[in-house]
């Protein structure tokens, strides 16, 4: 999908939670060895919020940090829309406690979306849309996560928090997005119902049918209707439930570890979900200079690939110097937390009536 | 707190917005509808200013025996701020140990959740201070 008029990303910025635990850690109450654990995962650390810290938070620093980086102000931004799968409220949309936060409101549209771990390019792709089609000047997409695995479960091992915000327009771009792809099927690899506080996954079923299928057909019609290959590309993001699977099927497609180091995050915070690929995708804007060429496809269960080819402009310098952490800053200021700490901070303490 | 008052105060609680005298300039937050200082001079001429989030630590205390919503949080630190802006705000300092704040320690506004009505009720969002690194 090729938008009829050039649009791209503005600002962005990305926030993780200070707290980590280490899989070794999780391990040790459950009789499992952690440490092997992790290094199958290949995840060091996965990052926990604090207990005042949910996705309206996350979501709200890293839109403020955005919005400073582009310069704008918050009236100038005509469409908000956050992709989690864990909003704090069931009713009652994350986008509109952002809207007034960054002082958008009231003359905004905004919803929040859902659709597992792509919910946040979702947004990319809606925002994109309504700039091309001159309906609003700038709009920003979120992607944020506070997702939990049941207890003792392999997902405990990486479910993590974080987010990064991106103002999409069509002036002062520091990056360009030249083109986009989606690819949706109904596959059942991975699900929540309605009221149940743990995800539910289908075991096996999560690698090759559902993860590496959409994110490899998502990528190779962007390479197709754009006549691109890896090489055309500096850097890649992939979508990161864990270490081992983007760096699995960047190799399958023909990307190196150098394509992808800068936006591998997952062995250092754990799997952000809806957070992952834009935080992936800001730590690499951080380092990328003017005329990169970025590639990234996002994965979401149920399921579904977003892909974007992204060129980086010769503004990108300029908005470096404005005050606002990178996603490396953010991520090296960490702390680790001991298990009983970290079953309090998840609400995962029975606490009775207080 | 009720709904109603957490919703009047939704601006200076996500945004820091205060207000400047026109007369003499001095900020105030939370805002006033008349300078202390210049009093009916300064009438009809106090007007919105955002904060910038910014500024040193002037006391901090930890506090042991929490307010309900502060439970989870227990031992927390509250701190006195002085605001780049010469105006001073009290709020919880978070991301950082007691034994690592001292005075002059530079910080910045985030927003956290502050508490909640109930499980099932609104949930309160406001400023916080976190250190700058
Ligand atoms: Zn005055």
């Amino acid at each position: 999908m090729k938008s009829s008029k050039e649009v791209g990303i503005k600002g962005y910025a990305g926030y993780v939670p200070r707290y980590r635990i280490s899989p070794t850690e999780i391990g040790e109450v459950w009789g499992k060895d952690g440490a092997r654990m992790g290094k199958g995962l290949n995840i060091q650390s996965k990052s926990v919020p604090s207990p005042d810290e949910d996705v309206i938070s996350i979501s709200i620093q890293a839109a403020k940090w955005a919005v400073k980086r582009a310069k704008l102000r918050g009236e100038d931004i005509g469409a908000i829309y956050v992709g989690s799968e864990s909003h704090p409220y069931a009713v009652k949309p994350t986008a509109t406690i952002v809207a007034a936060a960054v002082g958008a409101t009231p003359y905004l549209t905004a919803a929040d979306y859902e659709f597992a771990c792509k919910a946040g390019t979702a947004a990319f792709q809606t925002c994109m849309g309504l700039v091309a089609s001159g309906m609003i000047k700038n709009g920003m997409a979120i992607g944020s996560d506070t997702s939990q695995g049941a207890p003792g479960d392999a997902l405990e091992y990486s479910a993590a928090a974080g987010g990064a915000a991106f103002i999409i327009g069509a002036d002062d771009l520091i990056a360009k997005i030249n083109y986009t792809t989606s690819f949706t099927t109904d596959t059942p690899d991975f699900w929540r119902r309605e009221g149940q506080k743990y995800p539910s996954h289908g075991g096996r079923f999560t690698g090759q049918p559902a993860y590496f299928k959409h994110i490899a057909g998502c990528t190779n019609v962007l390479f197709e209707e754009t006549g691109t290959e890896p090489d055309d590309f500096d850097y890649a993001v992939f979508h990161q439930p864990n270490g081992k699977f983007p760096v699995k099927i960047a190799k399958k497609m023909g990307f190196t570890m150098e394509q992808i180091g800068p936006g591998l995050l997952v062995p250092r915070i754990g799997n952000t979900y809806s957070g992952a690929v834009p935080l992936g995708l800001a730590a690499t804007l951080d380092v990328a200079e003017p005329g990169s060429r970025i590639l990234v496809t996002s994965y979401g269960s149920g399921a579904g690939s977003d892909s974007f080819d992204i060129e980086v402009t010769d503004r990108i310098e300029e908005i470096r110097e404005r005050d606002v952490p990178s996603v490396e800053d953010v991520i090296s200021n960490s702390v680790y937390i001991s298990y009983a700490m970290y079953a309090k901070f998840r609400e995962k303490i029975d606490r009775g009536e207080w | 707190m009720t709904i109603p008052r957490f919703w009047r105060e939704i601006k200076q609680r996500y945004k820091g917005i205060g207000v400047e005298c026109g007369n003499c300039q001095r900020v105030y937050f939370p805002p006033r509808e008349v300078c202390p200082h210049c009093r009916r001079e300064s009438i009809g001429k106090m007007k919105e200013r955002e904060l910038t989030g910014k500024g040193k630590v002037i006391t901090y205390t930890e506090i042991h025996e929490p307010m309900s919503d502060f439970k989870m949080m227990t031992p927390y630190i509250m701190a006195i701020v002085e605001m780049d802006e010469d105006v001073r705000m009290t709020g919880q300092l978070v991301d950082i140990e007691y034994e690592d704040v001292e005075p002059g320690l530079e910080v910045d506004v985030t927003i956290r959740r502050l508490g909640e009505e109930s499980p099932s009720g609104i949930i309160y969002y406001g400023y916080k201070f976190v250190p700058i690194r």
